[in-house]
């Protein structure tokens, strides 16, 4: 708690708003005390006197000192400003939030007082309000108040709603709580702060609105005055004495962006906490890039060319990628130093946990990387071409139609505003400088290739009338359009039931082996790849632990990691014995922003010692003719033979 | 004792012409400490019978009834006596803890609500209960948000198992973790239920996971039961086609580095 507030304290709007604040709270509670007799009594020989050394704003009608009445009248300002945004955000939050948790049809009726509360003018609940009321300080309070309650009352309601649907709070309907607890303790906590700053913005909106009252005088009524008043008596004299009515109005602005400005700054607080405040560019500093590893030779890709792993000359040359973010405490790095290859026609996938960096590598590597992501590598080569260096822009140009992404969700990978075909077309239309006709007869066929039923009329459907599989479906079209030699699909199959994964991945191999397309896949369902891929990467907090050919996870004694072994080994499948309780990984993920020396799995695994806690294991070559990062790989037992890949039956 | 029956439920969604039962007279017995599962695709209807027998979803016929105790009456009801008849664990532990409320406070707010202990017992049983799902006390002051996915769902476990209910509703809770959290989940629960001889429906998408953890399976298609039988049995030997295709497309790990993908006939991939 002290350390989110000194947190907030930091910010210097945030201090000069303190500070502001201060100085107008010190005011209310003393001005009245030591002033307020002087601001109040009249002096016959002093009227209307401009400017001076005596009277720094000069003097009213009566001839009392316009400084000193601007300094008293802040107590009153100040408390009608805050009582009546404080009437109307309890009246608004009670309409607002309360139907959250009273059911679906209290929900309707509360919306619909609130929207026809909204409709109102507010001059017209003002006017009223002084018609029924009469003038005076306490008119201004309650139409005020009664203007602000339905804004606040809409914000209320939109922002419980999401409470009110959420599941736990029907979680806590089911437990029983009561209403009155459901209301205190999960609808009001979950939407304080937006509600907060709200309110403290809106006590400067309504001091000049109370201002404005009082200026044309059905506000506060003499011999009480507040800033509006006398900006309106000082109104009279503008042309004598242009101070006296320049002071109030100085008055009002201050408060007003005293509170608009601690407002924004408790906004500001919140977002950042919300997303984690990033230190500045300045005091990150240049992002971490992945030291050259001299301590190995053998792990340099040269060497393993030599060993005959790869002879052809690769599509996708990755070398020391790291990916970093800024964070709170220098830069976070969830992907640190990793080097792939990817032959063409291949199909590679990557797995790991949530966290692990899988799906941040592979849209890296596409030039996809989320905003902020600083991205660096020792070498990236694609097809023949550097693009070590490159911003991602350029390179992305470079990829063009030569790399297509398939995202998991298929519903916001898709415009929903326009129709299939016509998304498929552009593909064609700007990186193949294909004409109208010729892109849309390529989207068709596209769509027909992954088999689409009826592509004619599928193409002039717009996302939403499509399901889920054959969405996805059409995003592998999409990918797939400008013929490219590399598909890099993030969790495809994720969000889709087993029938319609099985068809999409069907396609999505069958694809590639008729065009001769390479692709990367990332799933955190090993099975899912090991039925697709021919080669597999698992990676675990940021790093490659193995890299290894899809035929060893039937035989996972032939595995080498201690991690991949568990990976295999801790879900269920048809074969799981029932009698007996599942293989699990104890303990948690790390925490990458907290990184730890030596391996990252060290903690949860049965055979590290104290190299694995101090010294990191480089990813090198290993006797299953893939790469394994462990000092203690675990297949020596197994036959030290090469995998062979089953042959397919004609 | 109690042995959950439900008789030819259906819940419509929607108006007249527009009108869709997504469950189609549903008829399932859970029988007194047995975990039944409840298996099929996303809009097959599994996760509406949970939100009705759980008094989420009103029902639109049917009966409902918990050793005769009728679970889809709402007029009348103590609302805290109902909460000890049906508990319902959800799919996503990121949503369904509040994030204004510790472990502590969560677990204990189930607790008050169902009896009256004192600060002390409170804690004791708080701790007990963090044990049972093998918690440490240390989780006792964080936030949701301070702690990992698993540890959630444990928390949300524990407070389900607070209130004593006479039945659980599982609703996928293990399909939003990691898969080296999910076995441990899997474990936890399978444990659990012979320690407490709970009832459970054990809903999933995951054919082996309910395989692994459930008594007998029922098998939901387009909103109607199309199976239902001895959960190993039902995998080993589908008889219904639909079975038969769901368990056909789990992606095996016995297949890696195979054609098999290729090889599978697919009606529609197949033109």
């Amino acid at each position: 708690m002290t350390t989110r507030r000194s947190a907030l304290l930091r910010q210097p709007m945030a201090i000069t708003a303190a500070c502001m604040l201060g100085v107008l709270v010190v005011l209310a509670v003393l001005a009245p005390v030591l002033w307020g007799g002087q601001a109040a009594a009249a002096n016959p020989d002093a009227i209307t006197l401009p400017s001076s050394a005596e009277h720094l704003l000069g003097t009213d009608k009566l001839g009392r000192d316009v400084l000193l009445r601007t300094l008293v009248a802040t107590r009153l300002s100040l408390v009608m400003a805050v009582a009546a945004t404080a009437i109307g955000a309890c009246a608004g939050l009670l309409l607002g939030a309360l139907p959250a948790v009273l059911g679906a049809r209290a929900q309707r009726w509360f919306a619909g007082v609130i929207g026809t509360w909204l409709a109102f003018p507010v001059l017209l609940i003002a006017m009223l309000t002084v018609i029924l009321l009469g003038t005076g300080a306490t008119t201004a309070v309650v139409a005020l108040a009664l203007t602000m309650a339905p804004s606040f009352a809409r914000l209320a309601q939109t922002l419980s709603s999401r409470v009110g649907g959420s599941e736990y709070l029907a979680a806590a309907r089911m437990l029983g709580v009561s209403r009155r607890r459901q209301f205190t303790r999960y609808v009001l906590p979950n939407i304080a702060e937006p509600v907060i700053v709200n309110v403290t913005t809106s006590i400067g909106g309504g001091l000049l609105a109370l201002s404005s009252l009082s200026f044309l005088g059905v506000g506060v009524q003499p011999p009480d005055f507040d800033w509006g008043r006398l900006l309106s008596e000082g109104f009279g004299e503008v042309y004598n004495s242009p101070v006296a009515a320049i002071g109030p109005g100085v008055a009002v602005v201050f408060a007003g962006l005293a509170f608009s400005m601690l407002g924004e700054s408790l906004a500001a607080h919140l977002r950042h906490r919300e997303h984690g405040k990033a230190l500045p560019p300045r005091r990150l500093g240049p992002a971490p890039v992945a030291a050259r590893p001299v301590e190995t030779p053998s792990a340099t890709p040269k060497e393993s060319t030599e060993e005959g792993v790869d002879t052809v000359v690769p599509l996708l040359e990755v070398d020391g990628l790291s990916v970093s973010f800024p964070g709170p405490d220098g830069w976070i790095t969830p992907v640190q130093d990793v080097s792939f290859r990817i032959a063409p026609g291949e199909i590679v996938g990557v797995v790991g946990e949530s966290g692990s960096g899988k799906s941040v590598t592979v849209m890296s590597v596409a030039q996809l990387a989320p905003a902020g992501a600083a991205v660096t590598a020792r070498r990236l080569r694609f097809d023949g071409e550097d693009l070590t260096g490159l911003t991602p822009a350029a390179a992305g140009k470079v990829l063009g139609t030569r790399v297509g992404v398939v995202f998991q969700d298929s519903l916001t990978a898709l415009n929903p505003a326009l129709r299939v075909g016509a998304q498929l077309a552009e593909v064609p239309r700007v990186h193949g400088n294909a004409g109208r006709r010729q892109a849309r007869e390529m989207s068709v066929r596209a769509l027909d290739d992954v088999r689409i039923p009826d592509a004619e009329h599928r193409a002039q459907q717009f996302p939403h009338e499509f399901s889920g599989g054959m969405r996805q479906r059409a995003l592998i079209a999409m990918s797939q359009i400008g013929s490219p030699s590399l598909i890099i699909a993030d969790e495809p199959t994720t969000a889709l039931d087993v029938t319609v994964q099985r068809r999409v991945l069907a396609l999505l191999r069958r694809g590639c082996a008729e065009s001769g397309t390479a692709a990367i896949v990332v799933s955190h369902d090993v099975a899912v790849l090991a039925e697709l891929c021919g080669r597999i990467l698992v990676m675990y907090a940021g790093r490659i632990v193995e890299d290894v050919d899809c035929a060893l996870l039937a035989t996972p004694e032939r595995l080498a990691h201690p991690y991949t072994r568990a990976l295999t080994a801790s879900l269920p499948d048809l074969g799981t014995d029932r009698t007996r309780q599942l293989v699990t990984i104890p303990g948690e993920p790390p925490d990458l922003s907290r990184p730890v020396p030596g391996c990252a799995f060290a903690a949860r695994c049965a055979f590290a010692t104290d190299r694995c806690r101090t010294e990191t294991p480089v990813l090198a070559p290993h006797r299953h003719l893939g790469r394994v990062a462990c000092w203690h790989p675990q297949d020596a037992t197994a036959p030290d033979t090469a995998p062979g890949r089953e042959e397919v039956e004609a | 004792m109690a042995e959950l029956v439900i008789e030819d439920l259906v819940v419509t969604f929607g108006h007249r012409h527009r009108a869709v039962n997504a469950v189609d007279g549903v008829s399932l017995t859970v029988p007194h400490g047995t975990i039944v599962g409840l298996v099929g695709e996303s809009g097959s209807g599994k996760s509406t019978v949970a939100r009705t027998v759980a008094g989420l979803q009103r029902a639109t016929s049917g009966r409902v009834t918990l050793d005769g105790d009728d679970l889809l009456r709402t007029r009348g009801v103590d609302r805290r006596r109902r909460a000890r008849d049906v508990q319902m664990i959800f799919q996503d532990p990121y949503s369904s803890l509040n994030p204004r409320m510790t472990v502590g406070e969560t677990i204990e707010e189930a607790l008050t609500t169902h009896g009256d202990l004192d600060a002390k017992q409170r804690a004791a049983s708080v701790r007990e209960l963090l044990d049972l799902v093998r918690l440490k006390a240390a989780v006792t002051g964080q936030y949701p948000s301070q702690i990992s996915g698993g540890m959630r769902q444990r928390v949300a476990i524990a407070r389900c198992l607070a209130v004593r209910p006479r039945l659980i509703v599982a609703d996928e809770i293990t399909s939003a973790l990691d898969a080296s959290v999910q076995g441990a989940v899997l474990n936890l629960i399978r444990d659990l239920q012979r320690e407490l001889d709970l009832s459970m429906i054990f809903i999933t998408h995951n054919l082996a996971a309910v395989r692994y953890i459930a008594d007998t399976t029922a098998v939901m298609s387009r909103g109607r039961v199309v199976e239902h039988g001895d959960a190993a049995a039902i995998v080993a030997n589908p008889r219904r086609p639909y079975t038969r295709a769901l368990v056909s497309a789990i992606p095996r790990i016995e297949n890696a580095g195979t054609d098999h993908l290729l090889r599978l006939t697919d009606p529609e991939g197949a033109r």
